[in-house]
């Protein structure tokens, strides 16, 4: 008999991210730090493997060498599995052709012999820029009970942002009988959130025709979806109703760290029925002086912290030196603050120096905007780093 | 270095040292300094010289020990070769487990006949210290010495069974003394840590059995140390034993200095097993000094001069001073505790205050409700 799996999970994990800016100048998105230990990605793995899914191809294409490591034989996710598992798919060289991946369609159609060697039944696609806990499971089991060609997860966004995103219009039994990218003036608020369960014939069928369609942007939402409808096939909706944030801005990216905090945060990581795996730092547990003052927030194994820590998210191994002030911002791991430094409403990168009294951001109540560290970096002597800027070199200006 | 030695970890052999710790596991298996086991720095030290063959002796209550290190991944040691090698005692009709070191190593001699690297390191698992084993096989090497004994020199706290050493100007033993009367001076402590070339193991082991010795120390190493060349290895970083409840506190509390975390774990790495916590979380108004905090904890009161393991919770107006919580404690709200170590999964109910003093502290078994 041969061995199959009855979903197979494709993660598209190529994107770039450029609305991350300087975060994101070497790593890919889903590589980016977040919530004091974890990866953006480590929510779709997580949901996987909380899922029941135990094989996962992880799609990458810009900057994957971080990701890929990161990842590696997917031990920390249960994933180093001898038949199935985690598999990273970076664009290959084929015989006849070989090509980047042009769109999201694209990238799963040329992984079409990753997916059949499992002989799947259904094909589960994420996206590795989202946080959230989701069993795919039910969405599964939603998608076996209407019979459905493919199965869109959908979610209700507030009314004035759902020009933002793919808008589904559906019938009142879920199918949905109407796809718009981006609509101007939206029929309804119920979005995409890029997560497909597709029968697997259906996919390859449709990827197939996507790919001989010479006019197609080879993207799901675009081409693939409304094509699949016009076809007649049969596509169903499945509410997701809980936390979904996309975090492909600084500002989204810095509220959802924050959503982490407090006695009942908006977003749990601590929920013990749902855990999220991740890769764990070798650090020894945090360490608070006699001088430290930590209070609501988030702080990470190996930090040092002598100073005032105050509505933030601290990764692993920061260092906050005494009198140094750290306010609304989320901290990647091995940032040193320095003596007297101050931080405020910021987003800094691994590896940071803050020298001495030097001043990033401005207090939350009078900053323009978020103020951004970029990786390795630092922040010179009394220098003064103006709210809102985002820095990607060392900083030595007043 | 990497294939000349074979690591032995002795999981029990001090377990009556600390009952109220080892009542129920292995004393390597007893938590430590917030997210670790004791056994992790003997592990991480052997890792560290490129050791990667470990057989781990245990004898009862290794269900926690086992649980523990699972298939030794999280130490790199998940390997076809070697990797951990867990050594039950056998025990049949006529031969009841071991009671001693030496029939701990008699019942393991099939394991160390079979391996074929050129030294054994043993080591008692609740060793806390960081160790460059290299260095010492090295220094093995090179005096020629049939037996390396790794020592501290210290005042020395009498545990059930301590042995100390003399050693001459070429650091030659010359005395190994087995629960001598301690004076005001220094001792140079045995830490329980050994060097021996694998085939002289295993003859000392043979004529052992042949001749009904029954103890390492006494018949031995104290016995023959004009004969043997019996090497001291003097260690003069970090030491702590686990002589008593009072030392396992005493050396929690140590960890809340700079100088000795950056000793054990700033060089080099000391793993553990991951368990996937959240990183811990402080609630508004929470007050936390001088303390080490592990993952998963949510912190509403006061926390001070204290090591948190994962997964603890201290509720609100709590006030928690010089205490040693253990893994999931729960600390309700207004609670008051002083010099109290709590074992796993203990529960604290609001209100409740306890104290006591660091020659004596309030122990909390595991799973307690109080």
């Amino acid at each position: 008999m041969q061995r199959k799996k009855e979903c197979v999970a494709m993660l598209l994990a190529g994107g770039q991210g450029s609305r991350l800016y300087a975060l994101t100048n070497n790593i890919a998105k889903p590589a980016v730090a977040f919530g004091a230990k974890y990866r953006i990605i480590d929510f779709p793995l997580s949901n996987c493997v909380n899922s029941g899914i135990d094989t996962v191809g992880v799609l990458t294409q810009y900057e994957p060498l971080e990701l890929n490591e990161y990842i590696g034989n997917g031990q920390p996710w249960d994933l180093d599995r001898s038949f199935g598992g985690v598999h990273i798919l970076s664009p290959y060289q084929a015989k006849k052709k070989s090509s980047w991946y042009e769109g999201t369609a694209n990238a799963i159609f040329q992984n079409m012999g990753f997916m059949k060697k499992y002989n799947p039944d259904y094909v589960l696609i994420l996206s590795g820029d989202h946080i959230y806990k989701m069993n795919y499971a039910k969405m599964l089991r939603a998608h076996i009970e209407t019979g459905a060609a493919c199965t869109v997860a959908a979610i209700e966004v507030l009314p004035e942002e759902a020009s933002r995103f793919g808008i589904l219009n559906v019938n009142e039994d879920g199918s949905i009988y109407q796809f718009e990218e981006k609509p101007k003036r939206p029929k309804s608020n119920l979005a995409s959130m890029g997560i497909y369960v597709f029968s697997a014939d259906k996919l390859y069928k449709y990827l197939e025709e996507d790919d001989r369609d010479p006019n197609s942007e080879k993207d799901f939402g675009k081409n693939v979806l409304p094509a699949m409808l016009g076809a007649g096939e049969k596509m169903f909706s499945y509410r997701f109703e809980g936390y979904w944030k996309d975090v492909g801005t600084i500002p989204a990216l810095w509220q959802s760290n924050m959503d982490l905090l407090g006695a009942e945060p908006a977003f749990d990581v601590g929920d013990a029925s749902w855990k999220i795996h991740s890769r764990n730092p070798l650090a020894p547990p945090e360490y608070i002086s006699e001088t430290g003052k930590v209070d609501d927030s988030m702080v990470a194994l190996g930090c040092e912290i002598s100073g005032s820590v105050r509505r933030s998210v601290l990764s692993s191994n920061v260092t906050v030196e005494e009198g140094a002030i750290v306010s609304d911002s989320v901290i990647m791991s091995s940032a040193v603050i320095k003596k007297g430094a101050k931080i405020y409403y910021s987003v800094i990168d691994e590896n940071v120096t803050v020298e001495e009294n030097a001043t990033v951001g401005a207090p939350k109540e009078n900053a323009v905007g978020i103020t951004v560290l970029g990786r390795n970096i630092t922040v010179a002597k009394g220098a003064s780093v103006p709210s809102g800027e985002i820095v990607d070199k060392d900083y030595k200006g007043e | 270095m990497a294939n000349s030695a074979v690591g032995v970890i002795f999981s029990n052999i001090q377990d009556k040292n600390i009952p109220e710790l080892s009542a129920r596991r292995a004393i390597a298996s007893v938590p430590f300094a917030g997210r670790y086991r004791l056994i992790d720095f003997a592990l991480s030290n052997l890792v560290n010289a490129g050791i990667t063959a470990v057989g781990i002796v245990t004898k009862n209550n290794y269900q926690s020990l086992i649980d523990h290190l699972g298939s030794g991944k999280d130490w790199d040691l998940a390997r076809k070769d070697g990797g951990i090698i867990l050594l039950p005692p056998y025990s049949n009709e006529t031969d009841a487990p071991y009671t001693n070191r030496l029939e701990a190593l008699k019942g393991i001699t099939d394991f160390l006949r079979h391996r074929n690297e050129e030294y054994v390191v043993l080591c008692d698992g609740e060793t806390v210290a960081r160790l460059d084993v290299s260095d010492i096989v090295r220094f093995h090497e090179e005096s020629q010495a049939d037996i390396t004994l790794v020592y501290h020199e210290c005042h020395c706290t009498p545990s059930r069974y301590y042995m100390t050493v003399e050693t001459d100007g070429d650091s030659r033993v010359t005395a190994v003394k087995i629960n001598p009367k301690l004076g005001a001076g220094k001792e140079k402590l045995y830490i329980n840590v050994m060097v021996v070339h694998r085939e002289y193991l295993l003859n000392i082991i043979q004529n052992a059995v042949q001749s009904g010795f029954s103890s390492f120390g006494r018949d031995i190493l104290s016995k023959n140390v004009d004969t043997m060349r019996i090497f001291g290895y003097r260690f003069d970083g970090y030491y702590a034993g686990m002589a008593s409840l009072a030392a396992y506190f005493k050396a929690n509390m140590e960890m809340l200095d700079k100088n000795v975390r950056d000793e054990l774990f700033g060089a080099r790495d000391i793993y553990t097993k991951v368990r996937d916590s959240a990183p811990s979380k402080y609630i508004e108004g929470a007050v936390v000094k001088n303390s080490l905090i592990s993952d998963g904890c949510i912190i509403e009161g006061t926390v001070e001069n204290s090591i948190l393991f994962r997964g603890v919770k201290v509720g609100r107006g709590s006030v928690v001073r010089n205490s040693v919580l253990m893994q999931d404690t729960v600390i309700g709200a207004l609670v008051k505790l002083d010099c109290v170590i709590t074992d796993k999964n203990a529960v604290i109910r609001d209100g409740r205050q306890l104290c006591g003093c660091e020659e004596l502290p309030y122990f909390v078994s595991k799973g307690k409700m109080l």
